[in-house]
């Protein structure tokens, strides 16, 4: 991979330039919490952040897209809305790519999503290296560093931005910033490996996920689910903050007056009671329980059988979402601990 | 994952909207059964009509506009081409609304989806069907695939039970394979307030009792109501069948039908995608199956 060097009193500069590859979004602070939002200026950016309060998934999949209008006699006709909109997002976590890379593989996979890839294909990423904080296990996830899903990643090596070129237009972003970027030398890979070890003894957090999923599987029936089925709220707020939660629903609207409408997708949750509902109204999860169990499921046994790992990535930003204070590392940890959870 | 990347740039538009509903016109209108209808289509589109090929125990989204979409399991063998027939029962807004449609309405369809029976691996082998109920509908596809394709499959058995005559879904067509030979085609109602029923009458287990039924040469195929899931695969266990050659077909909510929207996942298998036919084997193993 194409390494290289970017001076920090030129970010602004580069910036600058980035500005003729789409939109440029960054973090913003916004009520003590962060967001991903287009920059009226570039000092606005933060780049030292926890995490946003949505991932970057709502430029991929927005939270309502209409996908077709219809009229009476002509029928279906794809809408495109903003497809075509080129966004550069600035300064996302590594945790957070290795979230756009499971999409990825759900979306642009088996059964391309059009909508989906275009937005994808518009959507440049730059990463950024990160400290992790209480909430932060992504570690244990494997997702404290990405290999692959940025066109850019930079690690912070104290007066430089360590550069990883990722993509044919990483490169390109590169060569048109001209004499910005220096050669990286032997101190400043020195100083990367120390700071990568800072790095990993800066996790407060860690959970074993080897065999979990034989682990979900014996503890199917366990207590715990009756448990946090009585805590949960069926609120959805983990869904929507997950990176990788990627459930929608689709309904079609109808204009007032008119008998031509659209036919619009938007978030859904397996948490809400109707998401395993059909006709006739029998329901496959009926009870608060059987859905937040199936939530857990499908994220760390589930998608382990599907794709080779678990969808969740430890960002913390379902522990940070949750009302009642579910934690999904004191889930994992209490499953694991078997004491509190198997006496069924 | 980095092949994937090559893929979306080598790729920059996909040709097909796989969401795109294609117009079908209904051409015809079946009272079959109160609440139960046989809507019969055609698609609009030549190139689309040509293309669309299926397998018995696939599904199409049906779209109503306006309403939205479901997933409704073709009842029309693909060996008779030329027209969808679909088996909906009225239970909502959907197929309310489908339900004051008339002949020559457009609706929108698209599809096949789901994996089908694996009619290839049951080729050379007894076929044994068994519906309970509306089970039949996603069954019929299968039954008329094996009577055009007679040569390919040994012994053929239909058990069909349905709580009285008038609830029996494909009734004269399928009281017209009683007296065939190339089929054993065992038909029964729970009661018979018509008292002109001439075929059995009691529970469709015990049909099981008035035949022979080989479980080594055999695959089943199962649908209806959990109740007979219940009753039916009792029975065969109690034969000896093995759990991976009795298959069945799901029911899930689903609002993509290509192992996207979530909606029909059941543990870690998406009903729309790696089903709706399962073996017995798998939907014991996958919690909340049935």
């Amino acid at each position: 991979m194409k390494i290289l060097k970017l001076p920090k009193q030129q970010l602004d500069y580069f910036a600058s330039v980035l500005q003729q590859f789409g939109e440029v979004h960054a973090p913003v602070k916004r009520q003590g919490k962060y967001v991903f939002a287009r920059l009226d200026r570039w000092s606005d950016a933060v780049l030292e952040y926890n995490r946003t309060i949505l991932p970057p998934k709502k430029y991929l999949l927005p939270p309502r897209e209409t996908m077709f209008c219809y009229r009476r006699g002509t029928g279906y006709a794809p809408a495109s809305e903003n497809l075509d909109r080129k966004i550069v997002l600035f300064g996302v976590h590594s945790c957070d790519i290795y979230g756009i890379n499971i999409l990825d593989e759900v979306f642009a996979g088996k059964y391309p999503d059009p909508y989906y890839r275009t937005r994808r294909d518009n959507l440049t990423i730059i990463g950024i290296d990160c400290t992790p904080d209480e909430h932060c296990f992504c570690r244990s996830m494997r997702a404290d560093f990405v290999d692959h899903g940025f066109d850019l990643f930079l690690y912070d090596i104290g007066d430089y931005y360590l550069t990883f070129v990722g993509t044919a237009r990483g490169d390109d972003m590169v060569l048109a910033s001209k004499t910005l970027f220096e050669p990286v030398t032997r101190e400043d890979i020195d100083e990367y490996k120390r700071r990568s070890e800072a790095k990993r003894r800066a996790f407060q957090l860690d959970v074993e996920i080897r065999d979990l999923p034989e682990i979900f599987e014996m503890e199917y029936h366990a207590d715990i689910w009756e448990e946090l089925g009585k805590r949960c709220l069926s609120c959805g707020s983990c869904s929507m903050v997950c990176p990788t939660c990627y459930c929608y629903d689709v309904v079609d609207e109808v204009e007032l007056g008119s008998r031509d409408g659209r036919r619009v997708r938007c978030w859904d949750s397996c948490l809400f009671s109707s998401h395993a509902l059909v006709a006739g109204g029998e329901n496959f999860r009926e009870s608060r329980a059987s859905r937040i169990k199936f939530r857990f499921y499908h994220k760390q046994r589930g998608f382990v059988a599907e794709y080779g790992r678990p969808s969740c990535i430890g960002c913390g930003r379902c522990i940070e979402a949750c009302p009642v204070k579910i934690d999904i590392v004191e889930v994992l940890k209490m499953l694991r601990g078997a004491e509190d959870g198997a006496t069924a | 994952m980095a092949q994937l990347l090559e893929e979306r740039v080598s790729d920059q538009l996909p040709a097909l909207n796989p969401y795109l509903p294609h117009a079908a016109r209904l051409v015809r209108v079946d009272r079959m059964v109160p609440d139960n209808h046989l809507f019969t289509l055609r698609l609009l589109d030549d190139y689309y009509a040509a293309a669309f090929r299926h397998r018995p125990g696939q599904f199409v989204m049906l779209s109503v506009p306006g309403c939205g979409e479901a997933p409704i399991s073709i009842s029309s063998p693909p060996t008779r081409p030329g027209v969808l027939e679909l088996c909906v029962r009225r239970a909502g807004r959907l197929t309310g609304a489908l339900y004051r449609m008339g002949a020559n309405d457009v609706v929108g369809i698209r599809g096949p989806y789901g994996n089908g029976f694996p009619v290839e691996r049951i080729e050379g082998w007894n076929l044994l069907l068994v519906a309970g109920g509306l089970g039949m509908a996603p069954l019929r596809s299968l039954l008329w695939y094996a009577l055009d394709h007679r040569e390919q499959f040994k012994g053929i058995t239909l058990m069909y039970g349905a709580r009285t005559p008038g609830d029996m879904l494909f009734r004269d067509e399928l009281k017209s394979l009683v007296d065939r030979r190339d089929i054993s085609c065992l038909l029964t109602v729970d009661r018979d307030p018509t008292g002109s029923w001439e075929h059995h009458v009691g529970l469709l287990p015990g049909l099981f009792d008035r035949t022979q039924v080989d479980p080594a040469t055999t695959f089943a195929a199962v649908c209806g109501p959990p109740i007979v899931y219940r009753f039916v695969l009792e029975r065969l266990l109690a034969l000896g069948f093995t759990k991976d050659r009795i298959l069945m077909s799901l029911e899930r909510r689903m609002k993509c039908g290509v192992g996207k929207c979530g909606h029909c996942s059941v543990g870690y298998k998406y009903t729309c995608i790696h089903g709706p036919i399962f073996t017995y084997w798998d939907a014991m193993n996958l919690p909340e199956m049935i």
